[in-house]
Formats: structure tokens, C-alpha cells, sequence
């Protein structure tokens, strides 16, 4: 397989027949570095975080903070008397704002494929998925569902090819990452809101301190399993007492919780803020208020275990399931030595031999497959609605992964008997849309080049129409594999 | 969002279709209510299994495994035997709604599917040489209200291609995979060791399903009649069928394909009702197979099969149409396959040119321009 080919599978998306990339395949995937568009015409049209803010708000009756229930409650209990206004069953809401929430998901989703399809950066698009899978939040939960594209849009895009810190708090700030880890809700047990909701003797719970996004950010997001206490989760998780987001302008509940504002933007309450000075990962952060997180968040995101960690997840995605300790460690060298410049990081990994090994190693995730396969395809538009139940069918439904860590990239989970099975049905049936009329052993070898193996050939030659054909070639060991 | 106009659409297609109330049109004869369902058989249908010449001595040395049961279906004429898989075409054909041709071809003579379909549907006289297919040039010639044409496929066949304008349906939900299909994918991963173990596990998991009652066509056949039938419905329609490329356990796949084509046929003419007299069914595949058994019990590529026609009042049907050339080792085309002695274009042509009453010149310079001398059929129909 040509290095041209090897760069489009790999680190792209799959080549498209009507647009195959030529020439130098370094040259090819640094190009796109510069080329890159983090705001496309084709995500103009979508909502910002705010609007969604609105949208959700205005389908739950203007009660924008009915969207975060914990708080919600307690805060109306102990201040708010009576609530005299007229309203709807719970259940009528909530199906309302699942519809409201489910649209935005869809419109979301169905961008990104449309963008991964047509991308002329694909390189940068695979890089941009990955991003989102480490910063892993899930649509599952209603409350996120309507951020899930806006967090990838707005938190990962602008900062695929940036600082690695800047990444970092650009996600940790998004309402996505907020309400998906509970942070919204999260009071410090001697903040002024603390204080004075442990007074009321009616309290059924007292406001608590949530864990989640602390945790997430040290073992998932930056330094990695075992390189951290207990201790240290304790005390990061009060540092970020008060990072919230804003609550409807007009409601008691967002007054007396500091939150007021314009909805959907991230915002410090210092009503929610534990005091104090903390030490976590061996270091001191006497800082006050919103500047003590920012702290954390800077120091641990050059930190060498977040180094190695990041480098490790990159080469494990992109090149092999067991990576080379001498490349993780190159990866780690230009991390720490740049500050976290992700743009020097990605061109390590180019300037790799271990990238160019014809033999790929990797099989594609559901997502790659089906992004990979409507390429091959030379497919202009993607309908909406059918990628969500494609990727459903598939195994991975997009920003919904059930586990903090995100989907594991490892090929044993998309090898399975099921997998398999799902992915040759929706050959069939994406090879029956296509309308093709390309000979399907041209097209092979177009995408697979030499690395189409005699068996594979034949079974082409042999089958009994184009759309057969097709659908063989999307399945095939080479086209799985990347 | 992004095209969702074209999801909507699909979506209010499917919609209408079933909204519409199961009729029957009782008008009377009129050029506004001819039907045409071309029923492509995608693979190389074996035709020397469909109508059994068992009269000729040869197919019994030459395939003697393959017609253990073949004697026990309808016998057609003196020559021939219909697969005992299509009781329900069989009564077709006593009643004389059912004409059938042998020894027929495209003028297609080499062996590539992809190839003998495309000049099947395209009507060319070499692959790709056509870029629309002769359906679409046949609605263009017909007038507004009787070339209302629709494929049921996921997207418009070759055959249907082109300017005039044409609709599809399909079924929303994400079909399981075609038997066809499996088998093909599990030779592939032959040499895989990894997708092979899976691969087996998978075919395990997966319920063999049992079409052998014919459900698929049967459930197909309705879903055409709800879609032609309606005043304003479809007129002109094609249906796709697969898995004819029956290389290995011909007898027993050619048994469920048969059976499925039957209950497709059957359904077609008990839903259409009174239209079925008004209505003409061209069944045809891109090329035959070889006379000959090959050594894991199925047939290869050859070159002239049997196509079949279906209709109510006007087809003069209970007959075989053939030029028999016989099967002995000097008649057969390179010492292998049936020769050809009856053109498939010409068949088409004639058969439509008197289901519509037009000049079948003219239809022929309209469906086959690089056909230049196609010589018609006399009297196929009526």
C-alpha cells in the first residue's frame, strides 16, 4: 500500500474515490494542519451553547433551572415558600424537552457526519473525534443531550491543533462537561450557600461537594490511573466548588445560588465556593476564588503523567493496540518540551516509522467504518436521523458512551460476533443506497491499493451484481482495518 | 437540518403509499390503466432449472444430480417441465396467463454480472455504453397518466435511470443480511484467522431464516399491488430479486428462490385483481448458466436461459416460445453453454409494443437505439 493510502485510512477517513489524495503523504496530513477550519460553513447554522440554553428553557415553561433537579428542589424548599404559578406533569415536560433535546442532538450529529464525509482536513476531523472521546460526556442523560454537538463544536474544535491546556479548560468550562459530571450542583460545605443551607433544620439533604468531575479530570482527562490519591480528588473537587453555569435571569433559585446571567454560559459562583487553601499532586494552590482551579488546571495539563498519558491514548488510536514505549516516550518528550503544543505532538506522530507500517493493525471503530464506508462510497449527503440509528446499530451511538473513559479504541471490542454481523447488514444496505456504477475491483483498489489480498479480489470478481460486490468490499479484512 | 428534505420525502413516499385504502379499480379498458412490472433476476438465474427441457436427453447426462425432483413438476409442452417449486406460476399457465421463452439472451455473450446487468437494463450493446436504462425511455414515450413508474430498491436501478422522472420505495428499517450475502462474506474471511472465529460465532448467533413458504415474495408481491393499485398509483413498476448465482447447493437454493418467485407472482396477480388483465409481468435474467453440473452441486456462468411473462386477458399464454437448439456437446455454444436462438431485446420490445398498441419500430429505436436490426416477435401477446 502506497504511503498516500496508508495516510488516508490511518490518520483520515478513508479515501474518497472522487477526490483521492495524491502526492507526498507527510506533506498530505501536515498540509491539513494549516488548512484546517475550526468554525465550517456547515456548523454555522447550529446553535451556540446559549441558544440551546434558551431552546431548553422555553420548552420547560422558562424555568431553565428545572433542567438541573438536585439544586433545583432543594433551593426552592428552603427559599421559596410557594410556587403559584400553574404548571405541567412532570412527565408531559419531560417528554417535551426530550424532543426539543433529542432535535438538537440529531442536528448535531448529522453535521458531524456530514462534515466527516466531505472533509478535505479529514486528519484534523479524526483528530477532533478522538478529542471528544477523551473528553468523554453522554448524550444518554437528557440534561446533556442538547450540548453533546455544541461541546465538540465550541470546546473541541477551536483547540484540536492548540495548547492542550487551553483544550482543557475550554471543556471543563462547557456546560456539556458541567452538567454531565453533576459539577452544576456541586456546593462547598462552608461556602456562604453551605453555611446557610445547613442552618435550615427542614433540609431533608444537605447540598454536598460532588467528586465526579475531579475524578474525571485526573483519571481520564489529564494524569491518568494511578498517579493520584484519594486525597487529591477530595481536595480538587473542592477547589472547584462554584464552577456552575448560569440559572434562568429572573429565578430566586439563580439569585441566591450566584448564578444569574445570560443561561448556558459557564460561570464561578463565589456563593458556591469552598474557601481555603488546598494542595493537590504535591503542590500548594493558596489562590482564591475562580483563579484557584485555573491553577490546577494549568499545572496538571503539563504535567509528565498527562504527557505520557495523552501520548499513549494518541499512538494506541492511531497506530497500534500495543504501542511502542520508545514512540510513546517521543510523544511525552515534545509534549512536555512544547508546553502541551498538540500541533508538535500530531507531527511526531507523522515523522514516525512505526505510522507507515503497511500492515494495519488497527481495526476501524463503527464510526470510522461508517464514515469511511460513505466515502468510498463518493456519498454527498447524509440523511438525518438515519446516522444516529446507524451508528446505534453499529455499536457506538455517538456521545453516548456509557463510561467517563469514553469507548475504548482497543480492536477486540469491534471484532465481536455482533459487530460483525451489524456491520455486513449495513453494507448491504449502504451498498443498495449508493447507486454505484463503478466496477467494484477498480474502487478496491483505489482505497486498498496492494494490500487487497487474492482471496478478497476473487470474491469481488465473483459476486453476482455491483451492489453485492460493494458490499463485500466494505466488509472485507482489508476495508475493516485501517 | 441537512437534507432533511430528502429523508421527509422518502418518509411521506412511504406514508402515501400506505395511507392509500386497498382498491380495486373496476374502470373499464382504457390506456390509463395498463400495468408493467419488470422483475429483474439478478445473479444468472439457471433457466434450464425454471423450464426443464427434460425431452432432451443431454440434460440428463450432462446434469443428472440436478433433476432428481424436476419430473414431478408441470409438464409444459413435449419438451418441457416447469420447476416443481412453481405450482402457483404452473396454473398460471393452464390458464394461459403465463408465456414463457427458452434459449433467450441480451445480446450480452461473456460472463460478468456487472456487465450482462448493466446491457440487460441499460439496453446497450456493450457495458456502460448506455448511460440511462430502457425503462426510463419507455415512460418517456408513454403518455403522462400511465407512466407513473416506481422501483422498490433503496435507490433507483439502472434500468430505471435517466430523464423521465422515476420514484423509489423502501422499507425504512435496517434488513437483515441476504443468505447470498453470508456465504460469500464467510469465504472471504476464510484466511482471516481473527474475523473467521468471530464470523463463525456470528452465523451461529444469527437464526437461519426459514423462507422456504416463499414469505419474502409473498410479502413483496402485496406491497407492489398496495402501490399499484390506486388510481393515482404506480403504473409501471420493477422489482429486484437476488441470490440466483446458484455456484453450489443449486438445487436446494434454486428450491426457496422458485418458491419465493411463485408466492411474488401469485400475490401480484390475487392483489391487483381486475387489473391484472390489464397488466403485463416481464421476468428476465442477465445471462444462463452452464448446461453442465460442476463439483460442489451447482452450475457456472453461461450465456441463454428462459425468461417468463405474466398477465390476464391479453397474454396468449400456455406456451414455450423457443428455437430449440438442443443440448448435445456440437449445439451448444463453445461446447458448454445453451446457445442462444431467441433475443431477449426483440421479446421485450414486442411484448410491450402490443401491451401498449404502439408502433414497435418505433418502441425498438427508443429502448435499444444501438439494436439495428432487431427483428420482432410475431404475435406474442394477444
Amino acid at each position: 500500500m502506497s504511503d498516500i493510502l496508508i495516510a488516508q485510512n490511518r490518520f483520515g477517513l478513508g479515501a474518497r474515490p472522487d477526490n483521492l489524495a495524491s502526492g507526498d503523504a507527510k506533506f498530505w496530513l501536515r498540509n491539513q494542519l494549516s488548512a484546517y477550519r475550526p468554525f465550517p460553513q456547515m456548523l454555522s447554522a447550529l446553535p451556540s451553547r446559549q441558544e440551546l440554553a434558551v431552546g431548553v428553557a422555553k420548552s420547560n415553561e422558562g424555568t431553565f433551572f428545572d433542567n438541573i433537579p438536585n439544586l433545583t428542589s432543594k433551593i426552592q424548599t428552603t427559599n421559596s415558600s410557594k410556587n403559584t404559578t400553574p404548571k405541567k406533569s412532570p412527565i408531559d415536560l419531560d417528554l417535551q424537552i426530550n424532543a426539543v433535546a433529542d432535535q438538537y442532538y440529531e442536528d448535531a450529529l448529522t453535521a458531524r457526519a456530514q462534515l466527516a464525509i466531505t472533509s478535505a482536513t479529514p486528519f484534523i476531523e479524526r483528530l477532533v473525534h478522538f478529542w471528544a472521546n477523551h473528553f468523554a460526556v453522554s448524550a444518554n442523560s437528557p440534561n446533556v443531550r442538547p450540548y453533546a454537538g455544541a461541546f465538540e463544536f465550541e470546546a473541541i474544535r477551536p483547540h484540536v491543533l492548540g495548547n492542550f491546556s487551553d483544550m482543557l479548560l475550554a471543556v471543563e468550562q462547557h456546560p456539556a462537561m458541567l452538567i454531565y459530571s453533576d459539577q452544576v450542583n456541586s456546593v462547598g460545605e462552608h461556602s456562604p450557600l453551605g453555611e446557610k443551607t445547613t442552618l435550615e433544620k427542614n433540609l431533608k439533604n444537605k447540598l454536598v461537594t460532588s467528586e465526579n468531575l475531579a475524578r474525571e479530570i485526573l483519571q481520564h482527562h489529564t494524569l491518568g490511573e494511578r498517579t493520584y490519591t484519594q486525597e487529591d480528588i477530595l481536595e480538587f473537587a473542592k477547589v472547584l466548588t462554584g464552577w456552575t453555569i448560569t440559572d434562568n435571569q429572573n429565578s430566586k433559585a439563580a439569585q441566591n445560588s450566584g448564578r444569574e446571567g445570560q443561561p448556558g454560559t459557564f460561570i464561578f459562583s463565589p456563593l458556591m465556593h469552598e474557601p481555603g487553601i488546598r494542595y493537590i499532586v504535591g503542590k500548594k494552590y493558596s489562590q482564591t476564588g475562580i483563579d484557584q482551579a485555573q491553577a490546577v488546571l494549568k499545572d496538571i495539563a503539563i504535567h509528565p503523567a498527562t504527557a505520557k498519558h495523552i501520548s499513549t491514548k494518541l499512538v494506541r488510536h492511531f497506530i497500534s493496540d500495543n504501542p511502542s514505549p520508545a514512540l510513546i516516550e517521543k510523544l511525552s518528550q515534545t509534549f512536555l518540551s512544547s508546553s502541551g503544543n498538540l500541533t508538535e505532538v500530531y507531527k511526531v506522530l507523522i515523522n514516525a516509522p512505526e505510522s507507515w507500517q503497511t500492515q494495519a493493525a488497527k481495526f476501524k471503530t463503527p464510526w470510522e467504518w461508517l464514515i469511511s464506508s460513505m466515502r468510498a462510497l463518493n456519498t454527498k449527503g447524509v440523511q438525518s436521523q438515519s446516522i444516529n440509528s446507524l451508528c446505534a446499530q453499529l455499536g457506538q451511538p455517538i456521545w453516548k458512551v456509557n463510561s467517563p473513559a469514553g469507548y475504548d479504541d482497543a480492536s477486540a471490542n469491534w471484532t465481536t460476533p455482533d459487530v460483525l454481523m451489524h456491520r455486513v447488514e449495513v453494507a448491504e444496505l449502504l451498498a443498495s443506497r449508493s447507486g454505484q456504477t463503478i466496477d467494484p475491483k477498480v474502487l478496491a483498489s483505489q482505497l486498498l491499493g496492494n494490500q487487497l489480498s487474492n482471496n478478497t479480489i476473487q470474491t469481488l470478481a465473483q459476486a453476482d451484481s455491483l451492489g453485492q460486490a460493494l458490499a463485500l468490499m466494505l466488509v472485507s479484512p482489508e476495508f475493516l482495518r485501517r | 437540518m441537512l437534507n432533511r428534505r430528502l429523508f421527509l420525502g422518502a418518509g411521506c413516499l412511504g406514508t402515501l403509499a400506505f395511507a392509500m385504502p386497498f382498491r380495486i379499480s373496476f374502470a373499464q379498458t382504457a390506456a390509463t390503466n395498463k400495468r408493467f412490472i419488470f422483475i429483474i433476476q439478478r445473479g444468472a438465474a439457471d433457466g434450464l432449472s425454471m423450464i426443464a427441457p427434460l425431452a432432451d436427453p443431454a440434460l440428463t447426462q450432462l446434469r443428472g444430480p440436478l433433476l432428481e425432483n424436476a419430473a414431478s413438476g408441470m409438464q409444459l409442452d413435449k419438451l418441457f417441465h416447469l420447476h416443481p417449486a412453481m405450482a402457483e406460476i404452473g396454473k398460471l399457465y393452464q390458464s394461459s396467463h403465463a408465456l414463457f421463452a427458452h434459449a433467450i439472451a441480451s445480446n450480452y455473450r461473456n460472463q460478468s454480472h456487472f456487465d450482462g446487468q448493466n446491457i440487460l437494463e441499460s439496453g446497450g450493446t456493450f457495458a456502460y455504453a448506455e448511460k440511462t436504462g430502457w425503462l426510463n425511455r419507455l415512460t418517456s414515450q408513454l403518455s403522462p397518466n400511465q407512466n407513473k413508474s416506481l422501483a422498490i430498491a433503496q435507490v433507483i436501478p439502472m434500468a430505471m435511470r435517466g430523464a423521465a422522472p422515476i420514484s423509489n420505495y423502501a422499507p425504512a428499517q435496517i434488513p437483515v443480511a441476504s443468505e447470498d450475502l453470508l456465504k460469500r462474506v464467510s469465504q472471504m474471511y476464510q484466511q482471516d484467522k481473527l474475523l473467521n472465529a468471530s464470523w463463525n460465532g456470528a452465523l451461529k448467533k444469527r437464526e437461519l431464516i426459514d423462507d422456504v413458504q416463499g414469505e419474502s415474495g409473498k410479502v413483496m408481491g402485496e406491497l407492489a399491488c398496495r402501490l399499484m393499485t390506486p388510481d393515482d398509483g404506480t403504473r409501471i413498476m420493477m422489482i429486484e430479486t437476488g441470490g440466483w448465482d446458484t455456484h453450489s447447493a443449486q438445487t436446494q437454493r434454486l428450491n426457496v428462490q422458485l418458491k419465493n418467485l411463485d408466492q411474488l407472482i401469485f400475490s401480484i396477480k390475487n392483489g391487483l385483481g381486475n387489473i391484472w388483465n390489464n397488466t403485463l409481468v416481464i421476468v428476465a435474467t442477465e445471462f444462463g448458466r452452464t448446461v453442465a453440473i460442476n463439483n460442489t452441486g451447482g452450475t457456472d456462468h453461461g450465456t441463454a436461459s428462459s425468461a417468463m411473462l405474466f398477465g390476464g386477458g391479453m397474454i396468449r399464454g400456455g406456451r414455450v416460445i423457443a428455437d430449440w437448439p438442443g443440448l448435445n456437446p456440437e449445439q451448444l455454444l463453445n461446447k458448454r453453454d445453451l446457445k442462444p436462438t431467441l433475443s431477449l431485446e426483440s421479446l421485450i420490445v414486442s411484448s410491450l409494443a402490443e401491451h401498449y398498441q404502439m408502433d414497435p419500430q418505433q418502441l425498438a429505436k427508443g429502448l435499444y437505439p444501438g439494436l439495428k436490426d432487431l427483428k420482432l416477435m410475431e404475435a406474442v401477446l394477444g
